[in-house]
């Protein structure tokens, strides 16, 4: 599987686990630097000071940093040192396609080996390992630059925490805002510990490791969306995204064990023992799905299992993703700073789940794809209806993010693997992007209510136009008819178009909604995103204290802007005068069998097409021109109302004025989870918080008081009466014995000797006596 | 009284020294239990004693008892250890009389019970 050009010195089989494992710790290096440097002495009642707080900062800067060299490094020894695949050339037509699918059916080249084993029960080996595809380095990459662009960007954006920070969320009851130290470095602390889990997670080997590192990406995105613990939104906002991601968890271990029980692995590739996906997709088997490796007698049995175990995975990565009908966690995971909700919430941890369904696609069946292309499709929707009428610019931005990873959920689902995963990537850069900039309008007029902004594109024009292009990535502006666009143009349309694929061999009108919905979303998309931009940057300013007030954000937020902006323009396209692209880099990565048209074992009219396909003239041209005229027509409505303002958003309001107070409120998730869990459990633990206290507890104070009285009673009677009375009786007697002998003590002399030979004879004839009978006897 | 009988007519053996010995012993205790001069109680613990040396010597004498039955010099240096006691006894006590004599201007021992219970 390895390159045929072992020639070279540089073996990327031993070069690139080094490289990418240094890459992954040195962000765990910053954080012990920083938590041994600064958070225990400040633990310890000490204040770490302004220069000393700034260089925890360029410390863990600086490790990310050199993270996202190595990582570019990786990718440049991947594609110079790996050749090709054969599936990597992505196939213009059908026929191309025909002739090359002698070739396909062999596995991406991928390097998987262990560093450590961290355990061996029986046949569970624990380890730390890796898995190294094209995917991984791609991740790699993107994560490293996304994090290190977030690292700068908070440079100026947290500098109101290097020294004593007034909190004007809080009101303490004096009437004056809250004070407290700086925690500039505990940020960094937090951003660098979640770097290294998200590495982790990206570099995993095994299921068991990236279940480790899953966790830990979750207790750093608790840890940072309670960044401003002391502000009860932001604590609530940080338990609730802990508890509710622990609920998609529990699904997520029931898959774990159907996989382990019935393979007897957990790791991705082959090391020493075959892996998983070589025991479902075996050479033997052409790489196709062979329920039978799950190792029951019957072949129902066999697939059920495959079946939970794919639905059970995909539940851990609906938590993480937050995908309906657990997406409530993430617009409150905007309680935490800025640039938080630019790398952890939107960019890159809450891809993981997406990353992880395309991690683990070989192990889905179609019936469970299904489910993950159904969810993604009710997801994007809902999110996108909500995304319109909210008011908060970073909730618009977070119902965004959950719309958005609910497309890339549906092409995973409906088979289009390389179009989801382009899609996490490209999004990353725009989401980034957008989220910064919002970060950097929030920064400049200390607010998230888009209804106090506008006009602001004259104070922050380099923030305003990145944001614009920000808005045009997202919405996938793009001209079809030149093939030229923005990244999300090239990644929205190739989901667009594996829908439309989808939809073309799947003829239920069921099946049709798949497509319907993604094109409806991308109309909803154009218009919130484009609500957004107007309502910000255009019009008159709604206050002007605020407009008066606002200033372009310094200049190591403004360059991380226009660098992500770069990105998230050109991510989707060819490097000049190759055919290199991030898809042409997916395409090597796709695993082995899942480019073939699947049917489902169940559901028999259910038929997941060859993403290949998709790219056929008879389809690309109508979803590409379907998905421009619904972008176009959102940004339409959009300036229709908030530029041209033809028509008015409070008349618009009041003529659908149920359908508005549905999307006002979130579709009642929130007021529907708080009545179907929140409070039965709190009446629930009311209840026996009760019984606790009204049965239980009696109960015990009765036990006490009787043990008290029995113990009293004892104490009188046994103790008093007995033990002391005998004891008082026995000195008694010896004290009466005493007073009585002490008559004999006359004091005189000649009476002792009298005495004494009175006592002589007794004793001598007491003596005779005995002598006679005892002994002479 | 068979026994005193026989006494008479047999020749001088052990036995005529043991009356010997009894009859000094209970004249030094009735000495002792009846005088209250304290030199006159001493001299009857000089009696009780010898009285007891008598036996002693008697017993361990081979001449008295046999070679068979003699414990050889055994009874003669007990009674040379009951009599260099009873001189440093009798060094003891006169010390004690002569105290009691200043404290009290006599030697009466019935005066001598201030230890009484």
């Amino acid at each position: 599987m390895q390159s045929a050009r072992h020639s070279t010195p540089m073996n990327p089989a031993t070069t690139l686990p080094t490289i990418l494992a240094i890459a992954w710790l040195l962000p765990l290096a910053a954080f012990a630097l920083v938590w041994v440097g600064y958070s225990l002495p400040q633990m310890a009642g000490g204040r770490a000071s302004y220069g000393a707080q700034r260089t925890a900062g360029w410390l863990a800067t600086g490790a990310i940093g050199t993270s996202c060299v190595l990582a570019i490094v990786a990718l440049i020894i991947w594609l110079t040192q790996t050749a090709p695949h054969e599936v990597a050339t992505v196939h213009e037509t059908a026929a191309a396609h025909q002739a090359a699918s002698e070739h396909m059916a062999s596995p991406p080249t991928s390097y998987s080996g262990i560093y450590y084993t961290l355990a061996q029960f029986g046949k569970l080996r624990i380890s730390i390992g890796y898995y190294i595809d094209a995917l991984t380095i791609a991740m790699f990459a993107l994560v490293t630059l996304i994090s290190t662009c977030v690292h700068i960007y908070s440079m100026g954006y947290m500098h109101e925490e290097l020294e004593d920070m007034v909190d004007r969320e809080i009101a303490t009851p004096d009437g004056n805002y809250y004070h407290r130290p700086g925690r500039y470095h505990r940020f960094y602390q937090y951003l660098s510990l979640f770097s290294f889990s998200m590495l982790g997670l990206l570099l995993a080997g095994n299921l068991a490791m990236v279940f480790m590192f899953w966790e830990l990406v979750g207790i750093c995105s608790y840890f940072l969306i309670g960044f401003y613990f002391e502000r009860p939104s932001a604590s609530y906002a940080a338990n609730k995204a802990f508890i509710v991601n622990r609920v998609g968890d529990f699904g997520m271990l029931i898959g774990l064990m159907a996989l382990w029980s019935c393979l007897g692995t957990l790791d991705f590739g082959d090391s020493n023992t075959p892996g998983m996906f070589s025991q479902l997709r075996s050479e033997a088997h052409q790489y196709e799905l062979d329920a039978a490796a799950m190792g029951s007698e019957s072949a129902d049995t066999n697939y059920l299992l495959l079946f939970v175990a794919g639905v059970g995975l995909f539940c851990g990565c609906v938590g993480k993703s937050a995908q309906f009908p657990l997406h409530t966690w993430l617009p409150d995971a905007m309680e935490g700073p800025t640039p938080v909700s630019a790398l952890v919430h939107s960019a890159t941890m809450v891809a993981a789940g997406v990353y992880l369904v395309g991690r683990c696609y070989p192990i889905f069946v179609p019936e469970a794809l299904l489910v993950i292309a159904i969810v993604g499709a009710i997801t994007l929707t809902l999110a996108a209806t909500i995304a319109i009428t909210a008011y908060d610019i970073k909730r618009v931005l977070a119902y965004s993010t959950i719309s958005q990873l609910g497309y890339m959920m549906l092409a995973l689902g409906l088979g289009g693997w390389a179009a989801g995963l382009f899609h996490l990537i490209t999004h990353a850069f725009f989401k980034s992007l957008l989220f910064l900039c919002s970060g950097s309008v929030i920064h400049a007029v200390h607010t998230n209510d888009m209804r106090q902004m506008g006009g602001l594109r004259h104070k922050m024009p380099w923030t305003a136009y990145t944001m614009l292009i920000g808005c045009l990535a997202i919405i996938g502006a793009g001209i079809p008819a030149l093939g030229i666009g923005l990244s999300g143009y090239f990644s929205k349309d190739a989901i667009i178009e594996q829908a439309w694929s989808f939809a073309r061999v799947n003829e239920s009108s069921g099946y049709q909604l798949l497509m319907w919905l993604p094109l409806g979303g991308a109309f909803i998309t154009a218009c919130y995103m484009f609500r957004l931009w107007f309502m910000t940057f255009t019009g008159m300013p709604a206050n002007t204290e605020r407009y008066d007030h606002a200033h372009e954000s310094p200049r190591s937020m403004v360059g991380v802007l226009v660098l992500l902006a770069v990105f998230a323009v050109g991510v989707g396209w060819h490097v000049p005068g190759s055919k290199l692209s991030v898809t042409s880099l997916l395409e090597r990565a796709r695993p082995a069998g899942t480019l073939e048209t699947t049917t489902g074992t169940w559901l028999p009219n259910l038929t997941v097409p060859d993403e290949h396909l998709s790219h056929e003239p008879q389809i690309a041209i109508p979803a590409g021109w379907s998905a421009f005229a619904m972008a176009m027509g959102g940004l339409l409505l959009a300036a229709i109302i908030y530029v041209w303002r033809w028509l008015r958003a409070e008349e618009i309001q009041q003529s659908f004025s149920p359908i508005h107070r549905l999307f006002v409120n979130a579709w009642w998730f929130d007021q529907l989870y708080d009545w179907m869990f929140v409070r039965p459990a709190l009446w629930k633990s009311k209840f026996f918080a009760g019984i606790d206290r009204y049965v239980i507890d009696p109960f015990v104070n009765l036990l006490a008081r009787g043990t008290a009285f029995l113990a009293r009673a004892l104490d009188l009677v046994v103790d008093r009466k007995a033990v002391d009375g005998s004891i008082n009786g026995l000195a008694r007697l010896t004290w009466d014995f005493g007073n009585s002998l002490h008559r004999l003590q006359t004091g005189n002399l000649r009476q002792y000797v009298v005495f004494i030979v009175v006592g002589l004879l007794g004793l001598f004839a007491a003596v005779s006596l005995c002598w006679k009978y005892a002994l002479a006897g | 009284m068979p026994i005193l009988a026989s006494l008479l007519t047999e020749p001088i053996g052990v036995a005529h020294y043991m009356v010997v010995g009894a009859v000094l012993f209970v004249c030094g205790v009735v000495c002792m239990a009846t005088k209250r001069n304290a030199l006159g109680i001493l001299m009857g613990i000089e009696l009780v004693l010898n009285g007891a040396n008598v036996n002693l010597v008697a017993l361990g004498s081979p001449y008295l008892r046999g070679e068979s039955a003699t414990l050889m010099l055994d009874g003669q240096l007990m009674a040379m250890f009951v009599i260099v006691l009873a001189a440093a006894e009798a060094a003891v006590a006169l010390a004690i009389a002569l105290n009691f004599y200043n404290n009290f201007g006599s030697i009466d021992v019935d005066r001598a019970n201030q230890l009484k219970g």
